[in-house]
């Protein structure tokens, strides 16, 4: 599903945040990727989802390389990948149900398909009955909740999350982390950052550590920390 | 048979793009209506203000229209006055006349010879006692001709005047309404005015439209930013802004519209008081229902258009990737 071949990354300013790359993740895996802050966790995301260029080295997700994944792609290669934020990057004077509804509007769905579905994903992360609520109605549990309906509502190939459970306690981050879990289930190949190395570890799934920007561990190995 | 179900699915495939496309726009107009009604002293603010933009080039035009009214029957009254030379023969003024009434660029013509105008010289000044006591009649003959309407409103009053002037039975010739020629220049560089301010004014409704828009894109930079990242095309974030200013415009116009209605409104009493103390029946004329929708279709043109360079401009500068 993911595969990166010496891929390097440094910003404009000389600061190397990806340094030789490679990995492989396949399809269906659920991997968490962690490290500390500034390690290239969120790097190694927004490589994937195309919002920054990695420098040299070739990455292929789903089978297109994304060298050649440019202008008019960009937007039909995303429609494939679900994402979900941290801080949620939820649209707040819009009610649970546009929010959810969104990837589906972009991608010219009827109304009533997206009626179907985005009750069908709110069901699944258990907020059928907030689906008139405005974001800052809900809890942060909620919130994220939302996000990730919103992040698999169109049913992507990949889930993308970046820090899930930053904000949230223990109980919910454990909630959210088995969400994650059941969309895996069914199919969904699942890439989570995360820092919450003790949480990750309970999970019992494959671990990519980064440190640096270098890859510490690869999936399979153990963590030798 | 397998040929036609390709065709029809192919026909069909189209069919379901135009349909996607229709309800994009569909939901993109909806969405900027959307926006305007949720924040409707800001879009009626910057409505007002694109409409007194629109208003004032749109107000001197009809100004114009209305000046051009008013004068058009002015040239008809617009007369020249040719005193003869005083050594002609009687003949010779009255071929004169008869050479003139058949040149195409005069109306009609009135002679007055010597004795005419001796006569009413005599009745009107009160000088009579002083005239009987010159042997000579001192006046000459005068001839008092109206240019054809068309001389006038092609601006060659001055070369029919030029051209009397040098004729050899003529002593002197002049406009008796050269303040009205004067008028007509200065209507003139009025109306160049009119133009250079409708640029300029056009220009500040694209900068009042295109800062608006400016706004709405940073005040909306999360929800772009969020659109972009589950695969929206910089046609579908762009569609709402450009629907967005193409309403403001359209506002702004009607908004304007509704402006001079008021205005004229206001000014036709003292109009019409005006006019019936010069004894005219003259009425202050307003849009037409054509000029009204031309002045939309401006209004939303350069709504449309401001909106698009601010989408340009700024689209860049938050761009992801």
């Amino acid at each position: 599903m993911i595969r990166f071949t010496d891929v390097y990354m440094h910003y404009g300013d000389g600061v190397e945040a990806l340094k030789r790359i490679n990995l492989y993740v396949e399809q269906g895996a659920m991997v968490y990727v962690t490290g500390r802050s500034g390690a290239g966790k969120s790097t190694l995301l927004r490589l994937i989802a195309l919002i920054e260029r990695h420098s040299r080295g070739q990455i292929i997700v789903n089978g297109q390389n994304l060298e050649r994944v440019t202008g008019n792609r960009i937007p039909l290669y995303r429609r494939n990948i679900g994402f979900t934020f941290q801080e949620h990057r939820l649209l707040n004077d819009r009610d649970v149900f546009d929010n959810v509804a969104l990837p589906l509007v972009i991608s010219g769905y009827r109304y009533q398909e997206i009626k179907k579905r985005v009750r069908a994903s709110l069901d699944r992360v258990g907020l059928l009955k907030k689906e008139k609520n405005y974001p800052l109605q809900l809890s942060g549990g909620e919130q994220q909740r939302v996000g990730i309906a919103r992040a698999v509502v169109h049913r992507p190939a990949l889930l993308l999350a970046d820090e899930p459970t930053g904000n949230l306690d223990p109980a919910l981050s454990l909630e959210i982390m088995q969400l994650f879990e059941r969309f895996n289930q069914v199919g969904v190949t699942v890439l989570i950052a995360s820092h919450d190395l003790a949480m990750i570890k309970k999970m019992n799934k494959p671990i990519i550590t980064l440190r640096e920007g270098k890859l510490l561990t690869h999936i399979g190995q153990t963590i030798s920390e | 048979m397998k040929k036609r179900a390709t065709i029809s699915g192919n026909t069909q495939g189209y069919i379901a793009i135009l349909n996607t496309w229709l309800a994009q726009h569909a939901r993109a107009l909806i969405f900027s209506l959307g926006q305007i009604y949720k924040n409707p002293i800001g879009s009626l603010l910057t409505m007002a203000v694109i409409g007194v933009s629109l208003s004032l080039p749109a107000g001197f035009y009809i100004l114009l229209d209305n000046a051009g009214r008013v004068t058009a029957n002015w040239g008809g009254s617009m007369q020249i006055t040719l005193f003869l030379n005083p050594d002609l023969a009687d003949q010779e003024i009255v071929s004169l006349a008869e050479t003139l009434r058949q040149h195409e660029y005069i109306d009609n013509i009135k002679l007055i010879d010597a004795d005419e105008a001796l006569e009413e010289y005599r009745r009107y000044s009160g000088f009579s006692e002083a005239l009987t006591a010159l042997d000579k009649n001192p006046l000459p003959a005068v001839i008092l001709l109206n240019p054809a309407r068309e001389t006038i409103a092609a601006g060659e009053g001055e070369q029919l005047l030029e051209y009397l002037q040098n004729l050899e039975a003529v002593e002197t010739a002049q406009f008796d309404r050269q303040w009205a020629n004067r008028l007509f220049a200065f209507i003139e560089i009025f109306q160049r005015v009119v133009i250079v301010l409708s640029a300029l004014l056009a220009f500040a409704v694209l900068l009042i439209i295109g800062n608006t828009i400016r706004l709405a894109i940073y005040h909306r930079r999360a929800e772009i930013e969020i659109n972009k990242l589950f695969g929206a095309t910089d046609a579908f974030i762009q569609r709402p802004f450009l629907y967005s200013g193409f309403i403001h415009g359209i506002g702004g116009s009607v908004m304007a519209w509704i402006l001079l209605i008021t205005s004229i409104k206001l000014l036709e009493q003292p109009v019409v008081k005006l006019a019936g103390l010069y004894a005219s029946n003259f009425q202050l004329f307003s849009l037409s229902s054509g000029e009204v929708m031309v002045l939309i279709a401006i209004g939303g043109s350069l709504g449309l258009l401001g909106s698009w360079l601010a989408v340009q401009r700024n689209f860049k500068a938050i761009g992801l990737s």
